[in-house]
């Protein structure tokens, strides 16, 4: 069974590089690609009761507009460039996911972009690369 | 950025205009509402002939115990597993994003966590004494068996719209669980259920939040019309649900667990400070709730408030929450159902106990040293420190240990009215848009009419308010638990069917 890459895509151009980066590495090693793009979502977040009414059509849509707006135009320029290239939409934590998307696919290494925020804004909010490298299971790349 | 100022200086002058007017203005209200509601309020709460018993009252109590009894005591049994499943161990990861048992929870508790924890506990102790906590607590416990029957069916029964919304409650499960079973009267009962449900939301989920809120407004502000808070409430509710102002609503909704969680923390401080009362305290519970200690009509008496006040809190029975967690996404039904008897829970036995200790603990009600009685007033209610009832008497009880607090219960009661005024506002129109159909203008004119109703609410007496509020809550609790009686055999089948899965590992732990 080939090696399997994750790549966390967020539809950033910070996001197209690790995707190119990690499409080039995956045609060095003979692997796969899984590209996971997280939609940030917490079971544990308040609803209006119309929000609640209303939730099950809104995730179609947004399943909907991830699926065009940013999977959809990955599939369009990888395809048939001798990487085979699965893809998944999720909804939870964003390093959660990746790192259980990872698992489940038994991936040997996870690639993700970075914002390239610095001191403040990372110190207050963190960031999702940095993190990432501290928990990943596996080998993780964060490509500028 | 100018119709601000111009809004103020208007309310300012119509204020200063109408001090000689607007008293009048709130006693049109208060004696034509009163005069119009009293046979209904009195054909409710009538006594059992020849006893002092409401028969609304006895009609709760036998429910929730039949279904205590028929599910083999199922709040008891299940809550290690209904906490499972809210902290999301039986969520299938591939349905994150779909509402989850938490948030259904949460959004459930927050219409009816509010205004019956604070003003309505005050109002059974203020009455009933102390005792009326034990059976306040007691129903609580009872009243989680009706909440499960009622929420399993009302996720069971939901109706599918072509869109993907959903909606559905008691007036669902009516017509369809009737179908199933081949019983007939089942659209009678889902329309007179909806005719209840709109009065209500009008009455309970509407006049009684503004009411206690001006109320409130009025014990720190100082007195000034109700009719005012009443235009203010109505003008934001109006924004929200009509004119689609939702980030009002979304951080209300965000904002009122906090609120929550703050008042339970202040309230569990003020008994450490007291922690030498604790035992007391429950002593006069215990023995208030088989003596009566004095108040008025006794132990009935006691018992009465306590489980009037119980229901009034937690709806358990009513069919509100039936409405609430129906939206939920699961394939088991009967999970719903588990979580939904957390409610009961944490609404009366928890909060509602906490206001109660507090008010009892710090002296509130006034006893008569040589007697060991409370003193009661010509009206049969005890006297208390400071003569304030409702929510009042708490605002007392948690300002004798904090001066501030009343600041923090104000925001607090105001937060709560809202949100509860919002829920009641989406029970009421599911069950308006079912009688009169689904529509731009049919939704419309309900909610004008709810906002009509918040001005009438604030201008009345609590007297009449309360006695509306309760009557038309009950009068739901009554065509919705002939219904369980009915369709509870189909809800033992799903728990069943469920358990024994469960046990077999069928049913998936995921976390």
């Amino acid at each position: 069974m080939p090696d399997t890459i994750v790549v966390a895509c967020d539809g950033s151009d910070a996001s197209a590089r690790a995707l190119d980066f990690a499409h080039a590495r995956a045609k060095q090693i003979g692997g796969d690609l899984l590209v996971v793009h997280v939609l940030e979502w917490s079971p544990y977040s308040f609803l209006t009761p119309d929000e609640i009414a209303e939730r099950h059509v809104r995730r179609k849509e947004e399943l909907a507009r991830a699926d065009a707006a940013i999977i959809g135009p990955i599939i369009a320029k990888y395809k048939d460039k001798g990487v085979k290239i699965e893809t998944a939409v999720k909804y939870g934590h964003v390093i959660d996911t990746l790192i259980d998307a990872a698992t489940t696919a038994n991936a040997v290494e996870i690639i993700s972009g970075r914002t390239g925020n610095s001191g403040v804004m990372t110190r207050v909010f963190g960031s999702v690369a940095g993190t990432l490298a501290q928990v990943s299971p596996v080998p993780c790349t964060i490509v500028p | 950025m100018k119709i601000i100022p111009r809004v103020a200086t208007t309310l300012a002058a119509l204020a200063a205009a109408s001090s000689a007017s607007a008293q009048s203005i709130d006693e049109t209200v208060n004696a034509v509402f009163a005069s119009s509601t009293g046979w209904f309020v009195n054909f409710i709460f009538a006594p059992i002939p020849g006893t002092g018993f409401p028969w609304i009252v006895a009609w709760l109590v036998i429910a929730a115990s039949l279904f205590t009894l028929y599910f083999g005591f199922i709040q008891f049994r299940v809550i290690r597993h209904s906490l499972q499943i809210v902290s999301g161990k039986y969520s299938d990861p591939n349905d994150a994003g779909e509402v989850s048992h938490f948030q259904a929870l949460a959004t459930a508790l927050s219409g009816t966590v509010g205004l019956g924890n604070i003003a309505g506990v005050a109002v059974a102790v203020g009455i009933g004494g102390a005792g009326a906590t034990f059976w306040m607590i007691l129903a609580g416990l009872l009243g989680m068996a009706s909440k499960f029957t009622e929420c399993t069916l009302g996720v069971k029964y939901r109706n599918e719209f072509a869109n993907g919304t959903v909606s559905g409650g008691p007036m669902y499960y009516m017509t369809k669980g009737f179908a199933e079973r081949g019983l007939p009267g089942g659209k009678f009962l889902a329309i007179l259920f909806s005719i209840f449900c709109v009065l209500g939301a009008l009455g309970g989920g509407n006049m009684f939040q503004a009411n206690q809120a001006h109320e409130q407004l009025a014990g720190v502000f100082g007195a000034y019309p109700g009719w005012i808070t009443g235009v203010v409430f109505a003008g934001i509710v109006f924004a929200v649900i009509v004119g689609g102002l939702k980030s009002i609503a979304q951080v209300t909704e965000k904002v009122v667990p906090f609120m929550g969680i703050l008042y339970v923390g202040t309230a569990l401080v003020i008994l450490l400070m007291n922690v030498q009362h604790i035992g007391p305290a429950f002593g006069q519970i215990i023995d208030g709730a088989f003596t009566g200690a004095g108040v008025a009509g006794g132990v009935v008496g006691a018992l009465i408030q306590g489980f009037k006040r119980a229901a009034f809190s937690n709806e358990a029975g009513v069919g509100s929450a039936a409405i609430a967690h129906s939206a939920v996404r699961t394939k088991e039904p009967i999970t719903e159902g588990f979580v939904s008897l957390l409610e009961p829970f944490i609404d009366t036995v928890v909060i509602c106990t906490m206001t109660a200790l507090v008010i009892i603990i710090t002296g509130q009600l006034m006893i008569d040293p040589t007697t060991g009685d409370y003193i009661l007033n010509e009206a049969g209610r005890i006297v208390t420190l400071d003569g304030s009832s409702g929510v009042g008497l708490t605002s007392a009880a948690f300002a004798s240990a904090f001066s501030w607090f009343p600041y923090v219960l104000m925001v607090a009661v105001l937060l709560f009215a809202f949100s509860t005024m919002l829920s009641w506002s989406y029970y009421g129109l599911k069950a308006w848009t079912y009688m009169f159909g689904e529509g731009k203008n049919q939704e419309l004119s309900f909610k004008i009419l709810f906002c009509l109703f918040i001005v009438i609410g604030a201008s009345a007496n609590l007297g009449p308010v309360i006695d509306f509020s309760d009557a038309a809550i009950f009068a739901m609790a009554v065509v919705n638990i002939t219904a369980l009686y009915f369709l509870m055999p189909i809800v033992k089948r799903e728990l069943n069917s469920y358990l024994t899965r469960l046990r077999s590992g069928e049913i998936k732990r995921f976390h």
